[in-house]
């Protein structure tokens, strides 16, 4: 090394689990199995690019266009597709609309499975055990830890995502929202209120 | 749900969330599974099995935050299985880079050929 300091104590240190992807990037790399490129691409797209806003999209798209809606009920893997939105993993969407009766919950008890296309990738408590299992045993008591209390008589509809089947729950439609174009809709539109642990805004909380 | 302070979470406005990502490495390891999947080394019925056998593994975190943790073992564990990564070459290279990281000076790319003993992957 042609600049060394005397004083230099300022090394790089690569943890563990950093190293370790290295390392698997290194061979995959050699072996042809992976394009380091592709790999910087695919990061920077779900970093920035996939998220929340594709299914708050999707969601204001069903509550202004009632053929949209339709389209949704019967092939939602198409139906969102058609907004450019495709999952990578080749799985089915289906989506679940809350009614004046029924709410639902999306949960994987497997693992992660998330719908990441409309989505982008699942936040840390999804992802965590408690979640996963009481989702199922006690889903009122989840919405509650969530700040959503329903009444008594909505009946709760719990959805187990599959490596094959992911869902999108369509929360109801905010009540003074008449006339609202589906861009300002979409606002309202969270993504906990996509997973069922919330509801959409009220106009005046957007 | 760790993450609950008692303010409702629909407060917040759709896409401002946690980082995906809380560091580099957990971008990388996810990017990999993509990547890998598409080109057709596994299916996703098999990464998503693999990926529930970390998670339900007893000691993980209540919190979801080993989360990437269990991605990458279970990452590794189905790369062994494939003949894709043998675990003892992926031991012998994760040490290289970090004795590389620790030869390479501040600010500079860590490159594996910065590893003092220049071990050939």
């Amino acid at each position: 090394m042609a600049h060394s300091h005397d004083d230099h104590h300022h090394d790089n240190e690569l943890d563990p689990m950093a190293a370790r992807v290295r390392a698997l990037e290194t061979i995959l790399t050699q072996k042809g199995l992976i394009d380091p490129a592709a790999i910087d691409v695919i990061v920077e797209t779900y970093e920035t690019k996939v998220g929340p806003r594709n299914g708050a999209r999707v969601v204001a798209k069903a509550w202004c266009d009632q053929a949209f809606a339709d389209w949704l009920i019967k092939d939602a893997t198409a139906a969102i597709a058609s907004l450019g939105h495709t999952g990578r993993q080749g799985e089915h969407m289906q989506a679940v609309f809350n009614g004046g009766d029924t709410h639902n919950l999306v949960v994987c008890t497997l693992c992660s499975c998330y719908p990441w296309s409309v989505l982008g990738l699942p936040p840390v408590w999804y992802k965590s055990p408690p979640y996963r299992s009481k989702a199922v045993i006690d889903p009122r008591g989840v919405l509650e830890e969530f700040g959503v209390t329903l009444p008594p008589d909505t009946k709760i509809r719990v959805w187990d995502s599959t490596a094959e089947l992911r869902y999108l729950v369509v929360p109801l439609r905010p009540a003074g929202t008449d006339g609202w174009s589906e861009e300002r809709l979409a606002e309202l539109v969270t993504r906990d209120s996509m997973i069922g642990t919330g509801l959409a805004l009220a106009p005046e909380a957007a | 749900m760790s993450r609950h302070d008692g303010a409702p979470r629909t407060a917040l406005p759709p896409g401002l969330d946690e980082p995906v990502f809380s560091e580099p490495w957990q971008a990388e390891a996810f990017a990999l599974v993509v990547a890998l999947h598409e080109r057709g080394l596994f299916s996703w019925d098999e990464w998503a099995t693999a990926l529930s056998t970390e998670v339900k593994k007893p000691g993980v975190a209540l919190d979801g935050s080993d989360y990437y943790d269990c991605w990458l073992r279970a990452l590794e564990t189905l790369l062994a299985e494939k003949g894709a990564a043998a675990p003892t070459d992926v031991d012998r290279l994760a040490a290289a880079w970090q004795r590389a990281a620790h030869a390479t000076p501040h600010g500079k790319p860590i490159l594996l050929e910065n590893d003092p003993r220049n071990l050939k992957p």
